[in-house]
């Protein structure tokens, strides 16, 4: 291996910075973000693992078929779609510094997350109400844990965006204010993706087979 | 991977390396969304597809296709992000993914089927 | 108060006096003697007065220095604990023979052989590697500090808590019974009902949730945070190693904390994953806790492949041989960990072509790994090597682990599988890698840096001891073992019938005999090395004549690592450094950006421990209040937006001069 000796004018070799600059705050932080997210994406794949194997066990209880109502999914998934195109203005107008703006959308995302919430609730509600409690077979117990980790992720992220709006209204949109939005943003949209997996994994293919 | 991008990163003051999208980017993104999403929901339900093996895949392929356009339009993935490494966290991450499902799957369904009768196996898949 | 039944049960959960072990003479008085020890602690501490002193400079520390300095006391705490679990194991199944029931019933034996490989792996042997990797990585590379110091802090302390749970467990309630991955159906609430599994679970959730995040922390470190100059290619091995090490922690610590997190669900809520019943696959949980738990072997081992790589190079006087080999032989492992996990569980029936394949990819996985070995010994080959105690580590290592590794690929083939699967010979294949790789891998790297750490070298003589009683203690314990396991005696045995076995038992306990001699040997080395800590003084801050970064600082270093960030312009940067004729410099200091310290780790760590202590009693009061306890402090951190601080320009200059001063009083 060669190595290149890269010497300054002088001719003697630069071992130090004598002037430098110190890292910016959050240097590292989205990248650390981004990894943290891959790790919560395995965490979904082992239950998209679990459920892939466990799913079809029915254990003469009810299947995909007696329960699943796609167009309620439909309209949960619409929901998460429209939080995400909303996050995204919020993330527009922070760019273009106008923090009501941005508060506004921020709260339109809650409402709208608040919203799959509330579905998802009420369809797990329904669910256990007909008796198809998680108890009842592997793939119920798959089904509720796989579903509703997502739920628990999506309520995460509004207790995260309720303290960053209040953190907004009252610092304004600060540097660390806006690197924690774009935290929430990947996070956010992360979700999305995710969900894409459990409606077509779960809901379509369910109901199909 | 570049060797020297870190001290030219200190010099120009490091503006954050995540790209950002327009108001047009994330738009065409939900347009995308709205249809890979209806198109398969419709499949579905509507049952266009008589065949379910084939409807199965269809939907499976529009998934897939919408995770990317997600990334790419909503979490603004690219090859320069972080110096290639947000793109490089999610190629390893698709591995470890892809290694974990279908190796489960596989694992456990010979499993099934060398221990299990065969009236119970409908189903597994 | 009134006795009502149901108060009881709402304010203790689970709890009562019945669940304190007083009936188990054994367990009573190890808590006499640990509540001695621990009391006498206390009472130093106080009487010194050194509460303010630790809390401020250590438990709140955010240096990168000090955690990993705490991590390694950790661990050593632990291995005393583990170890005693070892010792008596061996004692149990030397005597429990010819009718005899030894003197450890089935209750108590089973907690013992579950807390020692639980102990072993979660809260010793990553303890150890973390702190290296946390001590070491941000010098070698030229940085300041890790890329997250809060997150550092908070990491350890959750891993504090989670070992806090396992030696809670001894006194309080009781540990699993299950061995140490606790499988289903037996750890499944029909069959393990008391609080052992539910310790396991909520101490294995609460450390991982640390290890995780120091894994992405280190990542980014390495990534982000590399002196200029240090391309990928010119990282020192260690750094490398640690690099995939903590890709590997990220990518498989998940998928523990899933399997965890759907086991509880089992024992809590009643669903049906592990279940015999409802369409349940206990075999499922198997799959997956191995997805985790192969990679986590390599995790352990890499770092000590790269520390075995420093030592080698250092100590033979020569640059590493085959670098860029090393750096992917360990890249392809990292990625061929992941393909081998049903190796360990051949015998579960999944049929040829399945065993085929994962017995295939475990054999591949001896290549790189064998060329690792041709790497160090072609380093020595021709060097002036320096038979300093960390490169006897390496030596022992390299002849220790040659005959675990090709055990191992013995038990890859999977006919040969299906005989020895869950034998001694398993038990004695994996003891030889694990404690031939990673615990001599670790006590290499602890003699290595500790001069490093502590501004004076370890006591070669205490060490030596330590080392001989070590090895001989190793093969005298663990090569019967392979005898034993070629009879057909299978693992967690607690009595024997057939006399003609005794003697190897025998052979092994006197062999941990004399590893326990290596431990105290040990402790005598640390204690005597203070002692003498003057006249193995290390004023250079280079005193191996090393090669990488870590040692252009002073030893200790100061609070900022480097007073100016380092350039780097070869692999072995400071060897280069050296031979041009670099100048330390001497002037023109600058304050320096560091972070403050917060006490917001340790306040975290111990509501999570509390809920988990909660959880684990049914305490349900007690979980709620520490879960909204944890939020509320969680959120609370973020509000607070200010925690850096600079070093001013003066103490930085006062901290250098007083370095100069040093070294020319050294020359």
């Amino acid at each position: 291996m060669t190595i290149a000796v890269k010497p300054d004018q002088s001719g003697e070799p630069l071992f130090y910075l004598a002037d430098e600059h110190p890292h910016p705050e959050g240097y590292s932080t989205s990248l650390g973000f981004w990894i943290y997210l891959m790790s919560d994406c395995l965490i979904f794949a082992i239950l998209f693992a679990a459920f892939g194997v466990l799913g079809g066990n029915y254990a003469a209880g009810p299947a995909p078929k007696d329960l699943f109502d796609l167009s309620l999914v439909a309209v949960n998934t619409s929901m998460l779609l429209l939080s995400s195109i909303t996050y995204g203005f919020a993330m527009l107008t922070m760019q273009q510094n106008r923090v009501g703006a941005t508060q506004a959308w921020l709260a339109i995302t809650g409402l709208f997350g608040l919203a799959f919430i509330g579905i998802e609730l009420s369809e797990f509600a329904h669910m256990i109400h007909e008796g198809a409690t998680p108890q009842r077979s592997a793939f119920l117990s798959s089904f509720f844990t796989l579903v509703g980790t997502h739920g628990l992720h999506v309520s995460c992220g509004l207790i995260w965006l309720v303290t960053l709006m209040t953190q907004v209204w009252r610092f304004g949109l600060i540097e660390a204010n806006r690197r924690r939005l774009m935290c929430l943003s990947m996070f956010w949209h992360f979700l999305d993706v995710v969900w894409i997996g459990v409606f077509t994994f779960v809901y379509l293919l369910g109901v199909l087979r | 991977m570049s060797t020297d991008t870190h001290a030219a990163h200190a010099a120009d003051h490091h503006h954050d390396a995540h790209a950002h999208g327009s108001l047009s980017t994330y738009l065409l993104g939900f347009v995308l969304s709205v249809v890979l999403t209806a198109i398969p929901f419709w499949l579905v339900m509507g049952g266009a597809i008589p065949n379910k093996n084939i409807t199965a895949l269809v939907i499976m392929a529009f998934a897939v296709v919408q995770i990317v356009v997600h990334m790419i339009y909503f979490l603004h993935m690219n090859t320069k992000a972080e110096d290639g490494w947000s793109m490089m966290a999610m190629i390893f991450t698709i591995v470890m993914v892809v290694i974990a499902l279908s190796g489960s799957l596989w694992v456990m369904n010979h499993l099934n089927s060398n221990m299990m009768p065969v009236h119970q196996m409908s189903g597994m898949k | 108060m009134s006795t009502n039944p149901d108060l009881i049960k709402l304010v203790f959960g689970r709890l009562s006096l019945e669940s304190l072990p007083l009936h188990e003479p054994i367990v009573v008085g190890t808590f006499g003697v640990v509540a001695l020890g621990g009391l006498t602690l206390l009472a130093g501490l106080t009487y010194f007065r050194l509460w303010g002193y630790l809390w401020r400079e250590w438990f709140t520390t955010v240096d990168h220095k000090r955690i990993g300095i705490m991590y390694m006391i950790l661990g050593i705490v632990m291995l005393l604990r583990g170890f005693a679990d070892a010792l008596m194991m061996r004692l149990q199944q030397a005597i429990a023979f010819g009718g005899s029931d030894g003197y450890l019933n089935a209750h108590h034996y089973d907690q013992v052989f579950t807390a020692h490989g639980v102990i072993m792996i979660f809260f010793v042997a990553m303890p150890f590697v973390t702190g290296l990797m946390n001590y070491v990585v941000p010098l070698q590379i030229g940085a300041r500090d890790v890329s997250f110091p809060f997150l550092n802090n908070f990491s350890f302390w959750m891993t504090v808590g989670g070992a806090v749970l396992v030696m809670m467990s001894l006194f309080i309630g009781e540990f699993a019974r299950t061995g140490w991955l606790a499988y289903p159906p037996l750890s499944n609430i029909g069959y393990s009902p008391d609080v052992g599994v539910d310790y396991y679970i909520w101490a294995l959730q609460v450390a991982g949730v640390g290890t995780t995040l120091s894994g992405i922390n280190l990542i980014c470190t390495i990534v982000k945070l590399r002196a200029p100059g240090m391309g990928m290619m010119k990282m020192p091995v260690f750094t490398w190693t640690s690099l995939c090490t903590n890709v590997l922690i990220v990518a498989s610590f998940p998928v523990l904390t899933v399997v965890l997190a759907l086991l509880s669900l089992d024992r809590y809520v009643g669903t049906n994953f592990f279940t015999s019943d409802f369409g349940g696959s206990p075999m499922m949980y198997v799959n997956l806790i191995w997805i985790w738990g192969h990679p986590e072997v390599y995790i352990l081992v890499l770092p000590a492949f790269g520390i075995f790589s420093e030592v080698t190079s250092t100590f033979s006087g020569k640059r590493l041989f085959g670098y860029t080999s090393m750096v992917y032989a360990t890249v392809v492992i990292t990625i061929l960990s992941y393909l081998v996990w049903l190796h360990h569980f051949f015998t579960m029936g999944s049929g040829a072509s399945v065993n085929s394949f994962f017995g295939i990819t475990t054999m591949i996985i001896s290549i790189p790994t064998g060329a690792k070995m041709f790497n160090w010994l072609f380093t020595m080959y021709r060097g002036r090597i320096r038979f300093e105690l960390p490169m006897m580590w390496t030596i022992a290592f390299m002849l220790t682990f040659v005959i675990g590794g090709m055990t191992g690929v013995l038990l890859a083939v999977p006919p040969a599988d299906f005989v020895l699967h869950n034998s001694l010979f398993l038990i004695a294949h994996f003891h030889n890698v694990i404690i031939g790789g990673v615990v001599f891998g670790v006590f290499a790297g602890i003699g290595y840096w500790f001069p490093k750490a502590f501004g004076f070298k370890l006591d070669p003589f205490w060490g030596k001891l330590s080392f001989w009683f070590w090895v001989t203690g190793f093969y005298l314990a663990f090569m019967p073992l392979y005898v034993l396991g070629l009879m057909g005696v299978t693992r967690r045995l607690r009595v024997f019938d057939d006399p003609s076995l005794q003697i190897w038992f025998v052979i092994a306990a006197i062999g941990a005999g004399l590893v326990f001699l290596g431990i105290l040997c040990m402790l005598m080395q640390f204690a005597v090395s203070i002692l003498r800590r003057e006249a193995l003084k290390d004023v250079t801050g280079d005193p191996w004549d090393a090669r990488t970064l870590e040692w252009a600082t002073s030893s200790p270093p100061p609070d900022y690592n480097f007073a100016f960030t380092p350039v780097v312009h070869d692999n072995d940067a400071w060897w280069d450094m050296k031979r041009r004729g670099y100048k330390r410099p001497l002037a023109g200091f600058k304050p320096i950006h560091m972070p403050s310290n917060t006490g917001t780790g340790i306040i975290l760590a111990g509501l999570s421990t509390a809920m988990a202590f909660g959880l684990i009693w049914y305490i349900w009061w007690l979980a709620a209040v520490s879960f909204i306890a944890l939020l509320v402090v969680a959120i609370g951190h973020t509000f607070n937006y200010h925690r850096d601080f600079d070093i001013p320009a003066d103490e930085v200059v006062r901290t250098e001069e007083a370095r100069t001063q040093l070294l020319a009083g050294a020359k």
